[in-house]
């Protein structure tokens, strides 16, 4: 296992880059689904505004 | 039979269907990057000449591809935008330019950390890293660009067009290894055949199709989130709001 996550010296150029990729693309996904949360929210309650105006 | 390819550049017809096709990228996604980082880190080889290192090419070039693939789809749907006026394949073209713009900046972040043991250094000013980077700047640019104009009708022309000018650097990206004798090595996998071991060359593929898949999966909720943004006065909005699938809330 040592062996496995010492990669043969490479270990900080190997897992930089394959920890990196993985931050990125999770990270994308985390803000993508906050920002269509919130935008449902918001329009929903412009929505319940408008409602109550009629 | 005729399909009428009109009815799904509706934003009304496309936003449920988009909706439906997600769950499938998002299993296909987890499942080829599963395979693909096992076959990567566990079942190929060491390199003799780069030892371990070069595990960090499964996932550089998929990179690499993916940025310039999304770089072509994103003006793609820009030129129908432009010529055809249609809504939707405008809103394509900006949730594209995200995705686009993160695996130019992963292509050259792990191409620095695949250059710093192999070639000594971070970065150096090749052709093939300094288009890389002209890449991610056209990506940063049309993003900016697009937020910058209130009205989005000519936020999509303006942006639209910069993407359209942009793409000439595509191939400058893809040749640059031929025309300019510079550090970045030639593509190991051509047209014309692999130079690579099979089990050296699957992990990469896979991995590509793993990012080709999470790239649906994240355009796909962008341009859901577009649609909902700019369509929001539209009838079928309202209604999706008041009784949605998921707004049901207990009135």
């Amino acid at each position: 296992m040592a062996v496995f996550f010492h990669m043969g010296g490479y270990a900080l150029y190997v897992w930089g880059s394959y920890g990196v990729m993985a931050v990125l693309l999770v990270a994308e996904l985390v803000l993508l689904s906050r920002r269509n949360k919130s935008l449902v929210a918001r329009l929903r309650s412009l929505r319940e505004m408008e409602k109550d105006a009629e | 039979m005729a399909i009428n390819w009109f009815k799904y550049a509706s934003p009304a017809t496309f936003y449920p269907l988009a909706g439906r096709m997600l769950p499938w990228f998002v299993w296909t996604t987890v499942v080829l990057m599963a395979v693909g980082v096992y076959m990567g880190l566990f079942l190929a080889p060491t390199d003799y000449k780069q030892g371990e290192a070069y595990r960090i090419m499964f996932i550089h070039v998929p990179a690499a591809w993916m940025s310039m693939w999304l770089y072509v789809v994103m003006a793609v749907y820009a030129a129908i935008g432009l010529i055809y006026k249609t809504r939707l394949s405008s809103m394509m073209a900006a949730a594209t330019a995200p995705t686009g713009a993160l695996f130019a900046f992963a292509a050259l972040w792990t191409g620095a950390f695949w250059g710093r043991p192999m070639w000594g250094a971070w970065w150096v000013w090749d052709a093939r890293l300094t288009s890389e980077l002209i890449l991610l700047f056209l990506y940063l640019g049309v993003m900016a660009l697009r937020s910058a104009i209130d009205e989005p009708g000519r936020a999509d022309r303006a942006s639209g067009l910069l993407a359209l000018v942009g793409v000439v650097n595509v191939p400058i990206i893809y040749f640059s290894v031929k025309w300019w004798n510079t550090l970045h090595q030639g593509a190991s996998l051509k047209f014309s055949g692999s130079a690579m071991a099979p089990s050296m060359l699957w992990p990469m593929l896979v991995l590509t199709f793993a990012f080709w898949s999470y790239s649906f999966v994240t355009i796909l909720l962008r341009v859901r989130c577009e649609i909902l943004e700019r369509e929001r006065h539209a009838d079928w909005v309202i209604d999706l709001l008041d009784n949605g699938p998921s707004g049901n809330r207990g009135r």
